[in-house]
């Protein structure tokens, strides 16, 4: 399994520096004006994105790495564009699509994992006047967090069985005791929170 | 900050286990569970059951898994958790994906669909009793692990990519029949672990939770 690290490229750039608020709502106004903007603002865009890639220090490999699960659909959206409207339509709304992605990839790049996760468990906040415990969801995303390798190691260990059973092929003979053994991983954390007072 | 919050909403939480929304610690470790578990069955070498040639992602099919396992609520949060966890930069979505693009991205409408999908498909499988049929259980998966997430996740793409609704359509239609498929599987997964483990029916769970509180 691939550790769980986030794609932060450490750097000492004025966007490293930038509090993880201002990243997101700078990433929103300019998202909102790739979709307003006329076609001719879209070469605009793309010099300012290049710089900013170029001023964040990031590298080629780790921009490209933002961008290229995109790829594909940007190749089909591009064809499909070009046959029912024409040229022009096609290369500006593939471009909206990258230039989008390749924005937030930015600002993943560039802030880390845990300043991004403490601004928005600040944002959830609010939902104190729902009547939900804001300690209870930061529990709730560091359970997560460290279930993930948890529920991976359970599949690992329901994979072997079925290879010893010989029925690899069977996604019913994968999941359900995959699910099964899951719900009793979590029932059985559920007691033990609850043993040690988090009911309380 | 922590000890504070705690401090201040336990006089709500006196109530809390036992009535209808609250969150008890018992769901609280199902929520996050099942987040993982959509997040792990989006890991490379997780699960292929079909070899490398078709790139199927199991994702949804965990969405469905959980909408039907965990109930309306419940199912919501885990998906809204796993979602949050991405936004933060973690690549929990299949392929390794994660960080804000996604969100920016063609496919963000039905990333966010996953939302009131799983909560749909709990919606009805809530309302199919202590058991469930497996055609019960495929018209949750269909309903809400297809149908929403395809409603929310079709105009989005036209609306990012600026093309028109039908043109959208057209590029969702290929992923089609594969999510058809990911539900037939889901139903009757779902059927297999709920005979395996009745607590996995959401009415039963939502039972013991009642009798449990009345201590």
């Amino acid at each position: 399994m691939n550790g769980l690290t986030g794609a932060y490229v450490p750097g000492g750039s004025f966007l490293h520096r930038l509090p993880a608020g201002v990243k997101l709502l700078g990433l929103a106004v300019s998202c909102t004006a790739l979709l307003l903007s006329p076609p001719v603002g879209l070469a605009g865009a793309v010099a300012v994105v290049a710089l900013l890639y170029a001023v964040s220090g990031v590298g080629v490999a780790a921009a490209w790495a933002q961008i290229r699960p995109v790829r594909w659909f940007a190749v089909a959206l591009f064809g499909v564009q070009f046959l029912l409207v024409d040229l022009p339509g096609a290369v500006s709304s593939t471009l909206r699509v990258v230039l989008a992605v390749a924005l937030a990839g930015l600002v993943t790049l560039t802030t880390r994992t845990a300043a991004m996760m403490a601004f928005l468990e600040r944002c959830l906040a609010p939902a104190r006047f729902l009547g939900v415990d804001p300690f209870r969801l930061s529990l709730l995303l560091s359970l997560t967090l460290r279930s993930v390798p948890v529920v991976a190691g359970l599949a690992t260990r329901v994979r072997e069985a079925q290879r010893a059973r010989g029925t690899e092929r069977s996604l019913r003979a994968f999941a359900v005791p995959l699910v099964v053994s899951a719900l009793r991983h979590a029932d059985t954390l559920g007691e033990a929170l609850s043993a040690r007072g988090l009911d309380d | 900050m922590t000890d504070e919050g705690k401090a201040l909403s336990q006089p709500e939480e006196a109530t809390g286990p036992s009535s209808g929304r609250g969150f008890s610690t018992g769901d609280l470790a199902r929520v996050s569970v099942f987040a993982a578990l959509i997040a792990v069955l989006g890991l490379p070498g997780a699960l292929n059951v079909f070899g490398n040639a078709v790139p199927i992602t199991l994702q949804t099919f965990g969405v469905m898994l959980a909408g039907a396992i965990l109930g309306t609520w419940r199912a919501a949060l885990a998906v809204a958790v796993l979602l949050v966890l991405v936004a933060a930069g973690l690549p929990l979505l299949a392929g390794g994906r994660g960080g804000l693009g996604v969100f920016v991205g063609p496919s963000a409408g039905f990333l966010i669909g996953w939302l009131p999908g799983a909560a749909v498909t709990g919606w009805i499988v809530e309302r199919g009793g202590r058991n469930p049929s497996v055609a019960w259980l495929l018209t949750a998966c269909l309903v809400g692990g297809v149908g929403v997430i395809y409603l929310l996740g079709i105009p989005v793409q036209a609306a990012i990519t600026g093309a028109s609704l039908g043109h959208a359509a057209l590029l969702s239609l290929g992923f089609l029949p594969g999510d058809a498929i990911k539900a037939v599987f889901a139903a009757l997964v779902v059927r297999g672990t709920q005979r395996a483990y009745p607590d996995a029916v959401p009415a039963v769970h939502r039972e013991r939770l009642k009798a449990a509180g009345r201590r």
